[in-house]
């Protein structure tokens, strides 16, 4: 029986094994997080960086803080976040695009200041800051030009949000001719790429896209 | 939404303008958000204890009670801030799960007081955090087998039958609970005793007897009186049918009841007989039959019945269900394993008696149960060796599932406990809160008695200045406000069984002493007088109420003993409605004098003393006294 029993044992901890070598990365981590007690730069600092008021940072940080009380949020707390907002599909595709395009600094862990940077462009920022911003988002390998592959994965990404059940149906070719799209009315040259510069100008020829950027001035 | 995003969801709108490019509509507006979104700090008094927060905190759950406007029925102008009756130190908890979005069981709380703090404050008690789950859920579990069993108790069938239950339920209750019927305990102990005898006969008609006359060998005593015992055998057997066929009859649901295990036991236990009754004498199959009878033994279990202990091993067993098979299947797998090994072991050795692998079994079941008989040993040196593992091994596998065992025994025995204590205490609990309760009722017809109610009489009731709150005061109009709608009045529940005791009664005008005639004659005034009188007692304590076909309405008499017997009268409960009529008509407002003749007394008794407190009296004395003037009042 003790035998029985030592084969048992033998068995659980090699499943133990490779689990360990994972879950040492996750302590490690937890312990990163934990210690690395990121604290933002003063206040005024902040004021004087951004276009939010002291009240408005004081709100930030607070709600910041106590979600993520070490101070950064890394990749799988911010796809969390933004999956609670998107329960009928996968956001985790966009919510990593989204994490990049916050960290500006590219670590793996967005800090208080990059988040109110990220937010004072998206709502405070001038038209052209918000463009760039959103070239940025888009521009996945941060190569300045946004070429199809990256485009459709981003669409891609956005259809994954919306789930199964839409109405009508989602086909399998509905992301190509929303990129073609795209490309049809940004791509100015025909190049196969779209720049900074295109992006912004076709952005600005689109009524429609300006007076939705305008909707969104008041979130905060 | 699960907690806590509330706040993430500026940072989800403003990434929404990276959607912007792609879009091919126009966004929609967006929702005009009327209130400042400033965030303050909100004042919150929970019993005098005050909290502070910031709004923020509170509006990150909407669904709760704090983070939706349902708190602005509680903003107290006054003092600008919200002010809730509550539990502050439970409020503590409530208050951090907003805090830190994680809700945790204090351990030293009551759990209903908790669960009823999280449906004030609209939490829901599944999102307790991990840490506390556990003792939350153990708890909870806890909390309801003990409600459950005072359910069970209550519902237990201690109270008495409805007068109009069926012969079925009335069946079914004396079978199961003897002791409600003197019946019911008889059939009980008599059935008991034919299961003991029947046992015993079972066992002894093995036993070996003296050899009859003539021959040398032992016979078993059931060869030797085989008439006896098998006159025995039937006479058990058709009770148990019998009492099998009663029970069956009586079940409210005949299915679940031959599901039970009980009922199946009963059948098993009966059914040789009938089997050996329909099979013809036929050797072959009487060798079967044979076997079948040692199914008689099942009879030992109907026991189970009588006795509570062997019903909680019962229980026990079930409920280690999945323990006891682990045990079963790890000593199976031992048993192979170490029977292999022996077998093999042992296989050079000469004249050996592991003879297979399952001839091996046995030795290893010996060995590992440490009974080691010594019919089959080891004989190699490595047989030994793997002998002593086996017995080694076999002692931890058994102890191992046993403590589980037992610990649920412990518990379902403690449960089983508590509950009889419950039983037995809930009489006395039942007394004392009915006593309670009728302090109520009794306010109010003492404050009847009192004279309270007279209108515009305020000035001649000395007595009834007595100190009551303004909600007494509320309460006691409303009640007789109810009296004057309904045209009865209250009275109580001892006087009212009476009454229906006696409703039945004809209309007899005897005069003797006892108490169902004298409330039989008094039914018979009654009836054509007095059966809806009320009285107004000037002096006495008595408080008269007028029959009713709704309330506990009787006639309450304080009897005195005095010597003479008049009837007296009692309203009867049941009154018909041309009583109804009659009395209505019979009586407006006079005043009788007592004593008269006894053919046409009022029949009121008085107390000699006005002293006598207490309305509800009602003595049993069989004698009976009118005297004194009654002034009667009718509606």
């Amino acid at each position: 029986m003790g035998v029985v029993l030592g084969t048992f044992s033998v068995h659980t901890k090699q499943v133990d094994y490779r689990r360990r070598g994972s879950r040492r990365d996750k302590i490690d981590d937890e312990l990163e997080m934990t210690m690395v007690c990121h604290r933002p730069e003063g206040l005024e600092q902040l004021e004087a960086q951004t276009n939010f008021t002291k009240r408005e940072l004081q709100i930030l940080y607070r709600g910041f803080k106590n979600e993520c009380p070490s101070g950064v949020v890394n990749e799988e707390t911010f796809k969390h976040i933004y999956a609670q907002f998107f329960p009928h599909g996968d956001a985790s595709t966009y919510a990593h695009y989204l994490f990049n395009a916050f960290d500006t600094t590219s670590n793996g862990s967005i800090k208080f200041e990059e988040f109110v940077m990220g937010l004072s462009t998206l709502l405070r920022g001038t038209l052209r800051d918000k463009l760039e911003w959103t070239f940025h988002l888009y521009d996945i390998n941060n190569d300045g030009y946004i070429n199809r592959e990256e485009m459709t994965e981003i669409v891609r990404a956005i259809y994954d949000m919306m789930g199964k059940y839409t109405y009508p149906a989602l086909k399998g070719d509905v992301p190509k001719q929303h990129v073609d799209a795209f490309f049809q009315k940004m791509d100015k040259n025909k190049n196969g790429v779209v720049t900074l510069e295109e992006f912004i100008v076709a952005c600005q020829e689109d009524e429609m896209m300006m007076r939705s950027m305008q909707l969104f001035e008041n979130v905060m | 939404m699960a907690a806590g995003v509330a706040t993430w969801m500026p940072f989800a709108r403003a990434a929404a303008v990276g959607w912007l490019p792609l879009a091919q509509k126009t966004m929609p507006k967006p929702p005009v958000d009327k209130k400042s979104r400033s965030d303050e700090i909100l004042f919150v008094n929970v019993s005098g204890l005050r909290f502070q927060t910031w709004k923020n905190t509170l509006d990150r759950y909407p669904d709760t009670l704090l983070g939706s406007s349902e708190k602005e029925f509680f903003y107290n102008e006054e003092t600008q801030e919200y002010f809730f009756d509550r539990d502050p130190e439970m409020f503590r908890h409530i208050l951090n799960f907003f805090r830190t979005g994680k809700l945790h069981y204090p351990r030293h709380e009551c759990i209903q007081a908790f669960e009823e703090e999280l449906a004030f404050y609209g939490i829901i008690p599944e999102i307790i955090g991990d840490c506390c789950m556990e003792e939350y859920r153990d708890r909870k579990k806890e909390n309801q087998e003990r409600l459950a069993e005072d359910t069970e108790a209550e519902n237990a069938g201690d109270a008495p039958l409805p007068p109009d239950a069926t012969l079925r339920e009335r069946l079914w209750r004396a079978f199961e609970n003897p002791h409600t019927s003197t019946m019911a305990l008889v059939f009980y102990y008599v059935t008991g005793f034919f299961i003991a005898v029947s046992v015993i006969a079972n066992v002894v008609e093995t036993v070996p007897c003296r050899p009859i006359k003539g021959s040398i060998k032992d016979l078993p005593c059931g060869e030797k009186f085989s008439v006896a015992f098998s006159c025995l055998d039937t006479a058990c057997v058709l009770i148990f049918s019998f009492e099998y066929l009663m029970r069956l009859y009586a079940a409210p649901s005949r299915c679940d009841f031959a599901r039970s295990v009980m009922s199946v036991i009963d059948v098993v236990a009966i059914l040789p007989f009938y089997i050996g009754l329909v099979m013809p004498e036929n050797e072959e199959v009487s060798g079967a039959f044979v076997t079948l009878r040692v199914f008689r033994v099942f009879r030992i279990f109907k026991f189970s019945r009588h006795s509570q202990g062997l019903r909680i091993l019962g229980c026990t067993l079930q409920a280690c269900a999945s323990e006891l098979g682990f045990l079963l299947f790890s000593l199976t797998m031992a048993v192979i394993i170490f029977a292999t090994v022996m077998f093999y072991a042992e296989k050079g050795t000469k004249g050996t008696t592991f003879s297979s692998i399952p001839a091996s079994f046995w030795y290893t079941i010996v060995t590992m149960t440490t009974l080691g008989y010594g019919d089959m040993v080891p004989d190699s040196i490595a047989g030994k060796i793997f002998g002593s593992i086996c017995s080694l091994s076999g002692v931890l596998v058994i102890a191992l599932p046993v403590p589980v065992i037992v610990s649920n025994f412990a518990r379902i025995y403690h449960q089983n406990q508590r509950a009889d204590k419950m039983r037995a205490q809930q009489k006395v609990r039942q007394a004392r809160i009915r006593m309670a309760k009728k302090g109520a009722t009794n306010a109010f017809l003492q404050h009847k008695e009192d004279g309270g109610l007279q209108d515009g009489d305020s000035d001649s009731t000395p007595l009834c200045v007595k100190n009551r709150s303004a909600f007494e005061h509320q309460h006691h109009h409303l009640l007789h406000c109810l009296e004057k709608t309904t045209n009865h009045e209250f009275t109580d529940e001892v006087t009212y069984s009476e009454v229906c005791v006696t409703d039945s009664v004809g209309f007899r005008t005897s005069r003797s002493t006892s108490l169902s005639s004298q409330q039989g004659a008094t039914t018979t005034c009654c009836s054509r007088r007095a059966k809806r009188r009320a009285f107004r007692l000037a002096n006495s304590t008595v408080s008269v109420s007028r029959g009713s076909v709704q309330e506990l309405d009787t006639l309450h008499i304080t009897k005195t003993p005095a010597g003479t017997q008049y009837p007296q009268s009692r309203s009867s409960l049941n009154a018909r409605t041309e009583d109804l009529k009659l009395n209505c008509a019979d009586y407006t407002a006079a005043i009788i004098s007592i004593p008269t003749p006894p053919a046409n007394t009022p029949d009121e008794s008085l107390p000699n003393s006005p002293a006598i407190p207490g309305i509800l009296r009602n003595s049993r004395s069989s004698t009976y006294n009118t005297q004194e003037t009654v002034k009667i009042s009718s509606l």
